[in-house]
């Protein structure tokens, strides 16, 4: 079998006495969509933030394509094809639409940092952003600012951004948090079109979206891995409904 | 108007971009008597795109950008004074040299910090800078100025005359080069970096971007541009004196920036020359009234208009062609 | 140790509620004023106006921070620098208004002038009435802190703004409360110290470094902090000027930079 896209080995995180991670040993698995689930305050964006390096884990080992990446900060490890999503909206909000995805591209290309010619004369990096924000519906948005744009779409931009960066390991926290029933199904069908090369992680509590959507389902109680299997195994797993105890959403 | 135009703008100068530049060079032949003023005028102006560049457009407070200005006037006045080296020329090159030094330096190391401590550490670098100015007398001539300094014709054929109309010309065209590139690192890949390090600092984090090294590379720009016009007061005044360090240049020019309009390119053209024209008017008169008005216009642009000038102007424009629209609809 | 009761207040201020007060100089300096013209213009007792420097000011910045202050929290830096130090500005020139631009005297009471006989050698009485006052209030902030409620939940609140909210404690009354206090102790500092450094016009100004490097070396929002800062500052500064004249502040700024780079949160900070 092929090298798992992430993987992490007895990753542990504690502040002081409080214990937020243990012994997480996971693997995503090339083309695989994967869910986390497990309860409010379960660690799952501590984990997402282990992984992407936001926090320095206190032991244990995070992996991307078979590289160990434990040491690395976030920019290398973006460099090295990973790419996420933030739970809250984390989007340059006076700039449009096709400015937040141009910058992501722009740094894959290696092109940011230069100076002197004018950042629309870098055609490859702005035909590359309107490709994604056409592929995500946006394209009657391009050039308005995000702060002027209803929440679900914005949602859509921090989507796009993270595409922009054609990560092989796409770790997408919550989506779907915050958006008005009436604007999800878009989430739900760009996360239907992302390509099925990447590797995704996705963190839900929306129950419906996570059977729906995933392939592989991990659940995390209290910083531990409580389980791991598909979405039938998992359904039918009475410890998992203990730790619901009936937290589907109608 | 607001600066920096991104993947999907327009960079090309638009006509109202050169109306300042008509206004700068009429003033030249129109106004004579007012020529060394304008001169000081402009050198802030450059002193304040400077500012803006680090201020308004990556997010980077500071209270010791003085530290560069008064850098390179110094280091222009003591290499005229002392060494007689008194081309002007080189001693821009000198003064930016010194300044960009200083700049690289002192920014690779502040830029690890954050929050109060790298407020606190532009402080003390300005403040040290002043110490040193202070007490090195034999160099810098310490709390009496630096006198004696000449400064050879530009190009062997125009001297600086009492008028002050070499001084003018020279700032102006210092100015319009400088502006012009600052406005091309505005509208380049970079500077859309730069409004995304200060729009949201997570994010460049998240989608790979070496932050540190931008936010020093356009702190090292925003100091060498400082120091030139630190040499430009220096060349016009043809002295230097410790004014030209410490909190209060840089307070002042932090009240210039924001009464222009921040992040606007153009808020560091407006700013001081509103300020310095009112400074001269009234604070010849009141005073002690003057700081009194400059206090409470600060605090009541930081709660009512954040945009300074410009920013009010842009909101009247929007309303005048909300109207517009409205009645034509 | 004037320096330490000065900053104190910023400490908290800035550590608890997160605001970059830089006209934290202004309320000391009112508190001179007050002392100064308590004494001076009313010829009231050294005691009275020593509380009067102290109750001025916490009332003054309890309207300022309602009225003022409060639309700004949560704001960004840049805003909140701007603001403070326009009432610098405009506290140095109501200063210059009113009292003038020269240093204001002091006039001490009899029995607090002259010197003191004290472990075999005379020392200025002035001097060791203010630490012996000093290490009062001190002494009295530290157990107030540590012991009451109050000290709980401003501790509290430091470490975590919005989970002390979630707890049900009432944040706004606790900053007003805060502030208050903070500024009283500077404006009481300002008053006490009065006769060292001098009360005029272009104070907030002059001292604000001192007080910030008090303040970020020491570490925002701890008490102890800012303490050890003040006692290695004011040592420093005076050893200095003693032996090494032509190099004036040259070494405190100097060593902040070094200790800060060293330690970005202070040498005892929770959070930069």
């Amino acid at each position: 079998m092929a090298e798992p896209a992430l993987e992490t080995r007895g990753l542990c995180k504690s502040f002081g006495a409080l214990v937020v991670a243990e012994g997480i040993d996971f693997k995503l698995v090339p083309g695989v969509r994967h869910a986390l689930i497990g309860p409010n305050g379960a660690g799952k964006t501590t984990f997402v933030n282990l992984i992407t390096g936001r926090l320095a884990p206190s032991s244990g080992h995070v992996l991307l394509g078979g590289l160990d990446v434990t040491g690395l900060s976030q920019a290398a490890r973006v460099k090295r094809g990973l790419g996420r999503t933030f739970q809250i909206n984390t989007l340059f909000r006076d700039m449009t639409v096709l400015d937040n995805v141009a910058l992501g591209v722009a740094e894959r290309h290696g092109v940011a940092g230069r100076l002197w010619r004018p950042a629309n004369g870098y055609r490859q990096v702005r035909d590359e952003a309107l490709e994604l924000v056409v592929a995500l519906g946006l394209e009657d948005d391009a050039s308005r600012r995000v702060v002027d744009l209803p929440y679900g779409k914005q949602r859509l931009v921090e989507i796009a951004i993270a595409l922009g960066l054609k990560p092989a390991v796409l770790l997408l926290d919550e989506p779907a948090a915050g958006v008005p029933s009436l604007e999800s199904h878009r989430i739900l069908d760009a996360l239907d079109q992302l390509p099925a090369s990447i590797a995704i992680l996705i963190i839900e509590h929306d129950m419906d979206l996570v059977f729906r959507f995933a392939q592989r389902i991990t659940v995390l109680v209290q910083g531990e891995v409580l389980c791991e299997g598909t979405p039938g195994e998992i359904a039918d797993d009475p410890r998992v409904r203990q730790v619901y105890l009936g937290e589907r959403h109608a | 108007m607001s600066g920096g135009a991104g993947y999907g703008g327009d960079p090309r100068i638009r006509l109202l971009e050169w109306l300042p530049w008509l206004a700068a060079v009429a003033v030249f032949w129109a106004l004579p008597e007012y020529l060394l003023f304008g001169a000081r005028i402009l050198t802030y102006v450059l002193f304040a795109l400077s500012l803006d560049l680090i201020l308004g457009y990556a997010g980077i407070v500071t209270l010791g950008h003085s530290a560069f200005f008064g850098t390179g006037a110094y280091v222009a006045g003591i290499l005229a004074a002392r060494l007689k080296l008194t081309d002007p020329i080189v001693l821009l090159l000198a003064a930016a040299l010194a300044a960009g030094v200083l700049g690289l330096a002192t920014g690779a190391v502040i830029l690890r910090t954050r929050g109060l401590t790298q407020l606190m550490l532009t402080l003390a670098i300005a403040a040290v800078c002043l110490e040193i100015a202070n007490k090195a007398t034999p160099l810098t001539g310490g709390a009496d100025g630096l006198s004696g300094v000449t400064i050879a014709p530009i190009l062997g054929a125009f001297r600086f005359d009492l008028f002050g109309r070499t001084a003018y010309a020279w700032c102006l065209i210092m100015l319009f080069a400088l502006w012009w590139l600052v406005r091309r690192v505005i509208y380049s890949p970079f500077g859309a970096t730069l409004r995304g390090i200060r729009e949201n600092r997570v994010r460049m984090d998240a989608i790979g971007a070496p932050v540190y090294r931008r936010l020093v590379t356009v702190y090292t720009l925003s100091a060498v541009i400082a120091g030139v016009a630190g040499a430009l007061l220096t060349e016009t005044n043809q002295f230097v004196g410790l004014n030209v360090l410490g909190f209060e240049p840089s307070g002042e020019l932090l009240v210039m920036l924001i009464l222009g309009g921040v992040g606007r390119l153009y808020g560091a053209f407006v700013g001081p020359l509103v300020y310095l024209i009112a400074q001269d008017v009234l604070a010849k008169q009141f005073p002690q009234y003057w700081y009194l008005g400059i206090g409470l216009m600060l605090v009541l642009v930081v709660l009512f208009a954040r945009g300074g000038i410009l920013g009010i102007v842009d909101g009247l424009v929007a309303r005048v062609r909300a109207r517009a629209a409205g009645s034509r609809g | 140790m004037i320096l330490y009761v000065i900053s104190v207040g910023l400490s908290v201020t800035m550590g608890l509620m997160g605001f970059t007060n830089l006209a934290h100089g202004v309320f000391a300096m009112a508190g001179g004023y007050v002392l100064t013209s308590s004494l001076g213009r009313f010829g009231l007792p050294f005691p009275v106006a020593l509380v009067l420097a102290f109750i001025v000011v916490a009332l003054g910045s309890v309207v300022l921070e309602r009225t003022l202050y409060s639309r700004l929290y949560g704001a960004a830096e840049l805003p909140q620098v701007l603001f403070t130090i326009g009432l610098i500005f405009m506290a140095t020139a109501i200063a210059q208004i009113v009292f003038g631009t020269l240093q204001q005297p002091v006039n001490l009471p009899a029995y607090l002038k002259g010197q003191v006989p004290l472990f075999g050698r005379d020392f200025p009485a002035y001097r060791v009435f203010l630490i012996a006052f000093s290490g009062v209030i001190i002494a009295a902030l530290w157990f107030g802190v540590e012991r009451t409620l109050w000290g709980a939940m401003v501790r509290a609140a430091v470490d975590h703004r919005a989970m002390a909210q979630s707890v049900g404690i009432d944040t706004r009354r606790l900053f007003a409360l805060t502030f208050a206090l903070g500024s009283g102790l500077a404006g009481l500092g300002g008053a006490l110290g009065a006769e060292i450094i001098a009360v005029q016009p272009t104070y907030p100004f002059e001292h604000l470094v001192y007080f910030l490097i008090v303040v970020a070396v020491g570490g925002l929002g701890s008490l102890r902090g800012p303490f050890a800062a003040a006692l290695l500052i004011g040592v420093t500064d005076t050893a200095c000027k003693y032996w090494l004249p032509q190099f004036g502040a040259f070494f405190i700024y100097a060593a902040t930079i070094a200790l800060l780079l060293l330690r970005p949160a202070g040498l005892f900070g929770t959070r930069t």
